[in-house]
């Protein structure tokens, strides 16, 4: 059924699920939601799967309007949401009646927002999901982004009964500093001491050259031992490329599966999600951590996921 | 160090989800055949915790669920598969495709700029690539994307000093001594020589792809009128991905 319609689609909004697995062999990017945490919280909040698919919204709000009676929710980064301009909170569920107009705004803190619709957007599948990947022309609504009139369609699921709502512990802080823990390599042994001296120790700041691929970060040199290339290989979402010119370049969801640049480090799995976050200006540091310490922060960060509806607050 | 390969693998992290195991440092048939068939030996184990692997030239990428298995666990179980298949020679077959091209013109607008740059003709450019088969190494780069190797060294060509906003769907470029096929529109600095009608990567098939590495492909070239008429065979949706021998 028809969910929403789209009176102005905002500066970037893309429907996204957590992503397409299995096909980097292939050369398909992962995609999915930028940020998962906020995502799948986006989710629980209407009571659908942690998959389904939802609204990832860019930096500028759309304008929706209601075509049925629904429940929706809003995570992720700080902005002002309205329903026929009156101010609704974010983290929890919130009712909509037919006609009913929702914006965003802007948003002021972090970079993306999640828009759920309880029962899920229905679009199809394709490899196995439904996350856009733009530059590919996959998934979504027919590969790209949302445009004025496009119909949000949804899977019919029962109203809820319960309001749900997310603790203030709980909600991610963005405060425009992002403090990334990452493990060195897999080419860590091609920059001298000096220049991996330059990259934990200093802050990069993220430049407008920022996207669903990665950013591009602006900051002190790293100095490279002598080559800057390698034999392209593979890529995930995480990876800290340094091409020649020293400054680095954060891989992320929608990046090419390849590249010719050595990687000093790779960002550990639950901060790319906060990564996710990061806008032009915002501020990235790099911290070292061993393997056994990543593993302990990705076993409590999945934890956390897994056991997040039970943390929801419920009140009819 | 034989041919590019190392006297030991080596292994190392990626980030918390991820291992690489590196086999040499070279872009040559036997450290690919070395990489593929360790892939398949891997696959083949069924490792638990093992989500996908991705070969390269001279490596694999392998992702992993960290909650299911580590980093040391995973090295341990490859490092026994990779010393069984030490001792055994690999012969990787692949299947051969022959992908029909038209050169030069309006479909391969640096046809003309390679053959200057050698002292060739245009023609003598297009028989020395289509002259010979290709291994594909890798897929990469954008979906679908094969890096195919190598070029006779005298049409060996650098990349342009300004990549291109938009390489069309089916191009057919030069990078060294590299050449591949654009599938879909995307941009790149690769010498465009020519362009294919068939598709490469269709996400409505399992496997998306057409082509995979370890197989190998072999050009024909077409005229503009054959590059119509496959055009259209493909646009009504024939299966017309490729002329098997």
């Amino acid at each position: 059924m028809a969910a929403f319609k789209i009176l102005n689609p905002g500066l970037f909004t893309t429907i996204q699920d957590l992503g397409r697995f299995g096909y980097l062999k292939y050369g398909v990017p992962i995609s999915g939601a930028m940020d998962t945490f906020s995502f799948v919280a986006a989710n629980l909040l209407v009571a659908n799967n942690p998959n389904d698919a939802c609204l990832e919204i860019t930096l500028i709000g759309p304008e929706l309007q209601a075509l049925a009676r629904t429940q929706v929710a809003i995570t992720g980064g700080l902005a002002s949401p309205k329903i026929n301009g009156q101010n609704v909170p974010m983290w929890e569920t919130l009712g909509v009646q037919e006609g009913d107009i929702i914006s965003f705004g802007r948003i002021v803190k972090g970079c993306r927002l999640y828009f759920s619709i309880r029962g899920g957007v229905n679009t199809p599948l394709v490899l196995g999901s439904r996350s856009t990947y733009v530059r590919g022309m996959l998934g979504g609504l027919n590969g790209r982004q949302l445009k004025t009139g496009d119909m949000i369609e949804v899977f019919a699921k029962p109203h809820l009964e319960t309001r749900l709502s997310m603790s203030e512990e709980l909600m991610p802080q963005f405060t425009g500093r992002f403090m990334m823990h990452v493990i060195l390599g897999p080419q860590s042994d091609m920059f001298t001491e000096k220049g991996m001296q330059t990259f934990l120790s200093n802050s990069y700041k993220v430049t407008s050259e920022a996207d669903r691929m990665g950013y591009r970060l602006e900051g002190p040199t790293i100095e490279h031992k002598s080559k800057a290339e390698i034999i392209s290989d593979a890529l995930l979402p995480g990876s800290v490329q340094v091409p020649r010119g020293g400054k680095p370049i954060m891989i992320m969801r929608d990046a090419q599966t390849t590249g010719g640049y050595p990687k000093i480090a790779v960002v550990v799995s639950p901060d790319v999600s906060l990564l996710g976050q990061a806008r032009p200006g915002d501020i990235v540091e790099f911290s070292r951590i061993t393997i056994k310490q990543a593993r302990e922060k990705a076993l409590e960060y999945y934890k956390l996921l897994k056991n997040l509806s039970n943390m929801l607050i419920k009140d009819r | 160090m034989r041919a590019g390969l190392y006297s030991s693998i080596r292994y190392m992290p990626f980030g918390d989800t991820a291992l690489v195991v590196e086999l040499g440092d070279a872009i040559s048939l036997e450290v690919n055949s070395k990489v593929l068939a360790l892939n398949e030996a891997v696959l083949k184990a069924k490792i638990e915790g093992i989500e996908e692997i991705v070969t390269t030239y001279r490596s694999l990428l392998i992702r992993y669920n960290p909650l299911k298995t580590t980093y040391e666990q995973l090295a341990f179980y490859i490092k026994d598969i990779a010393q069984v298949l030490e001792k055994k020679s690999v012969e990787i077959e692949g299947k051969k495709i022959i992908v029909p091209v038209a050169y030069g013109g309006e479909y391969g607008p640096d046809l003309s700029y390679v053959a200057k740059h050698h002292g060739l003709s245009e023609g003598q450019v297009v028989k020395l690539h289509s002259g010979r088969e290709y291994r594909v190494y890798m897929i990469g780069f954008v979906a679908g994307f094969p890096y195919l190797g190598e070029v006779p060294d005298e049409i060996a060509t650098p990349r342009l000093e300004t990549p291109r906003l938009k390489v069309p769907a089916g191009s057919v470029g030069i990078a060294e001594k590299q050449t591949g096929i654009y599938p879909c529109e995307a941009p790149g600095g690769w010498r465009v020589i020519g362009r294919t009608p068939v598709k490469l990567f269709d996400p409505q098939q399992e496997p998306p792809a057409l082509i995979k590495p370890g197989d190998r492909v072999k050009f024909k070239p077409i005229s503009k009128k054959e590059f119509e008429i496959i055009g259209k065979a493909v646009l009504k949706g024939f299966c017309l991905h490729s002329f098997e021998e």
